[in-house]
C-alpha cells in the first residue's frame, strides 16, 4: 500500500541502527532543528576543513521517518565538498516536493528511499527535519524554501 | 445480547451515517478528535438553508421568523438535553474553546483581580488552560496546577489542599482528552463553592458519552463542542448561571447584541443574546439540535452499554500486546473509551502513519495537552478513542493491525 511503501527496509535499517546518531568529537560546528508541531528534535553536529564535510552525527528524539532521514543524509554526505553537500540537501528538498529527475533520484542513493512520503504532506516535515538543519547550518543565509 | 442483536444494532446505528455506511473498509478511532455526522444532522442543515434561511432575531417577515424559531428551538432542545433551568442560560459559539475564552475575558474582567488565584488541574486541554493563564496575567492574578496520580486520579483531599482563600476560580475537565478519566465534578464544583470559588467544566469529552445534568453538578459554567457529538463543525455551547451572565460584560461587541445604541452609549441586549454578537450559526444551532435528538432516539443507556462494552474489549486487545503500554487507569471502564498508549520501540507518529495504510485512523502527538504529557513524561503517544458507532470488529483489527507494527518496523519478535 502508498502509505506504507516508505516504510521499506532502508528506512527501518537506518532507524533501528543508525550509524551516525552519536555525539560528535572534534565537531565544530553545531546546530539542533525542532519540528515544534509534532516534537521531532536533532542536533546535527559537524566536522568541517577546508570546504570539506570531513565527518558528522547527529542525536535527537522523534519518529523512525525523521531520525533515519538524518542517518541517510550523514552517510551522503560526509567526504563530500560543503558545495556538494549543499546541492544535495537542495535535491532532497525538491525530491519530497515531487520535482527531481530520474538522474537526480540516483545522486541521492539510499535517500531516495524517501520519495514516496511526498505523497503524505503530514509527513514531510519529518523527512525534511535533518536536511534543513544541514542547510541551514552551512549556508545560515540563504533563505530556505518549505 | 447476543452475537446477533448486538451486529443488528451496529447496522441499526450505523447505516445512519452516511460516511461510515460508505466507507466499511474505514476504522474511525479518533472520535476525541471530532466524530462523523448522521444523516438527520446532514439534512437539518440543508433543510434550514433550503427553506427557513434568512436572518435570525433580526427580520419582521415570515421566512426571518422561521429561522429564528429554527435557531430558538434549538436552544431549547440544548437546554432540555443538560436539563438548564432555562434557555436564557444557553449561549452558542463556535466551539468548546470559545465558551472558555468567553468565560476568562468576560468573567475575569469583572470579577478576578491582582493576587488571586485561579486553579486548574494538570490534565486540561490547552483549551481550557491558556485562555486561564492569559486572563491571570492580564490582571496579575496567578495560575495553579492541581497535578493527577498516575491513574489520573484526583482526590478530593488533593483537590481541598490545593484551594486557598485566594482562589477566585476553578476550571476542571469532567472527562480527559488523553487518559479518559473522570473527575468527580459535583463533589468538586461543591467543595469550590463553599470556599466562595466559582466552577468552569470543560464537557468537550463528557456530554457526548455520558448524561450530563448542569443543575445536579451545580456547576457555574460548562462549555462543549457540537462536533464531537455528531453535531457539525463550527457550533458550540457554554452553558452559564444566569446570575453570572447578567453580571459579566459581553464578550463580542456587534450587531444582534444591543437594545440600543447612541453615539456615546449602548445598552446590551437580553439574555442569551447579550453574548452572541453577530448574525449567529443558525444552521450550525439546527444541526447541533438534530445531533441531541439522535442522542435521545439512541438514548445515553445504549450509547453508554455500547461504549462500556467496546472500551472493555479495546483495554483487552491492547493489554494482550506487550509491547503496548496504556497510560492511566488500570481499569477497563474507567477510561470512557479514550485508550491513550505507547508502544516499545516505534513513534506514535509511525504507528499512525502504518495503521492509516490499514485504514485505521487513530491520533498520535500531545493531544493539545502539553503539560500532562510532561508531567506524565510521555512526550508522545498514540491515542484510540471510541463513539457508540464504533464495533467489535474495528477494535479486533486494531489489535491485529497493531501486532504487526514491530515487525514492519525492522524488530524481530
Amino acid at each position: 500500500m502508498e502509505t506504507r511503501s516508505f516504510y521499506n527496509q532502508i528506512l527501518t535499517e537506518h532507524n533501528l541502527r543508525p550509524a551516525n546518531k552519536h555525539p560528535l568529537e572534534g565537531a565544530n560546528m553545531e546546530l539542533r532543528g525542532v519540528n515544534p508541531s509534532c516534537g521531532d528534535n536533532i542536533t546535527l553536529q559537524l566536522r568541517v576543513e577546508n570546504g570539506v564535510v570531513e565527518d558528522g552525527a547527529y542525536v535527537g528524539d522523534g519518529c523512525a521517518i525523521s531520525q533515519a532521514s538524518a542517518d541517510i543524509m550523514l552517510d551522503l554526505v560526509i567526504g563530500r565538498s560543503v558545495d556538494e553537500a549543499l546541492h544535495l540537501s537542495k535535491l532532497f528538498l525538491r525530491m519530497i516536493k515531487g520535482k527531481v529527475t530520474d538522474e537526480e533520484l540516483e545522486e541521492l542513493e539510499e535517500a531516495g528511499a524517501l520519495q514516496d512520503i511526498s505523497h503524505m504532506p503530514a509527513r514531510v516535515k519529518c523527512a525534511v527535519l535533518g536536511w534543513h538543519t544541514l542547510d541551514t547550518l552551512l549556508d545560515p543565509d540563504a533563505e530556505n524554501e518549505d | 445480547m447476543t452475537k446477533q442483536e448486538i451486529l443488528a444494532e451496529d447496522l441499526a446505528i450505523r447505516s445512519r451515517f452516511p460516511l461510515i455506511a460508505g466507507h466499511p473498509e474505514i476504522a474511525y478511532l479518533d472520535n476525541a478528535a471530532t466524530t462523523q455526522r448522521p444523516d438527520t444532522v446532514l439534512s437539518a442543515i440543508e433543510k434550514f438553508y433550503r427553506e427557513d434561511n434568512a436572518n435570525p432575531l433580526r427580520g419582521l417577515y415570515a421566512l426571518s421568523q422561521r429561522a429564528t424559531d429554527a435557531y430558538e428551538n434549538a436552544r431549547e432542545n440544548v437546554r432540555a438535553f443538560l436539563n438548564a433551568s432555562s434557555t436564557e442560560e444557553i449561549i452558542f459559539t463556535r466551539n468548546a474553546s470559545e465558551s472558555l475564552n468567553l468565560v476568562a475575558y468576560s468573567w475575569c474582567s469583572a470579577f478576578l483581580k491582582a493576587g488571586d488565584e485561579i486553579l486548574v488541574t494538570i490534565m486540561e486541554h490547552h483549551s481550557d488552560m491558556l485562555p486561564w493563564r492569559q486572563a491571570a496575567e492580564r490582571v496579575g492574578a496567578t495560575l495553579r496546577f492541581l497535578e493527577c496520580d498516575d491513574e489520573g486520579l484526583i482526590t478530593e483531599e488533593a483537590f481541598r489542599a490545593a484551594l486557598t482563600e485566594k482562589t477566585r476560580l476553578v476550571a476542571m475537565v469532567q472527562i480527559s482528552n488523553v487518559l479518559g478519566v473522570e473527575n468527580d465534578i459535583r463533589t468538586f464544583a461543591a467543595i469550590a463553592h463553599a470556599q466562595g470559588a466559582v466552577f468552569v467544566c470543560d464537557g468537550a469529552q463528557s456530554v457526548p458519552h455520558i448524561p450530563v445534568d448542569v443543575q445536579a453538578l451545580d456547576v457555574d459554567f460548562l462549555a462543549f463542542s457540537g462536533h464531537k457529538m455528531c453535531g457539525p463543525m463550527g457550533i458550540g455551547v457554554l452553558y452559564a448561571k444566569k446570575q453570572w451572565l447578567k453580571k459579566m460584560p459581553p464578550f463580542l461587541y456587534g450587531g444582534e447584541m444591543i437594545e440600543y445604541v447612541t453615539r456615546e452609549d449602548a445598552t446590551w441586549a437580553e439574555l442569551p443574546h447579550k453574548f452572541e454578537a453577530g448574525t449567529v450559526n443558525a444552521s450550525g444551532a439546527v444541526g447541533l439540535s438534530a445531533a441531541v435528538d439522535l442522542y435521545r432516539e439512541i438514548g445515553f443507556d445504549t450509547i453508554v452499554r455500547r461504549e462500556q462494552r467496546l472500551g472493555r474489549l479495546a483495554f483487552e486487545v491492547l493489554s494482550a500486546n506487550e509491547h503496548i503500554h496504556i497510560i492511566g487507569a488500570k481499569n477497563a471502564d474507567a477510561h470512557h473509551g479514550i485508550f491513550t498508549f505507547t508502544l516499545d520501540g516505534v513513534h506514535p507518529h509511525d504507528i499512525a502513519t502504518i495503521l492509516d495504510g490499514d485504514n485505521v485512523y487513530i491520533r498520535a502527538g500531545h493531544h493539545c495537552a502539553q503539560p500532562l504529557m510532561q508531567f506524565l513524561q510521555t512526550p508522545s503517544t498514540a491515542r484510540v478513542s471510541l463513539a457508540f458507532y464504533n464495533t467489535e470488529e474495528e477494535i479486533l483489527r486494531l489489535g491485529e493491525c497493531l501486532g504487526q507494527i514491530r515487525g514492519k518496523m525492522g524488530y524481530g519478535d
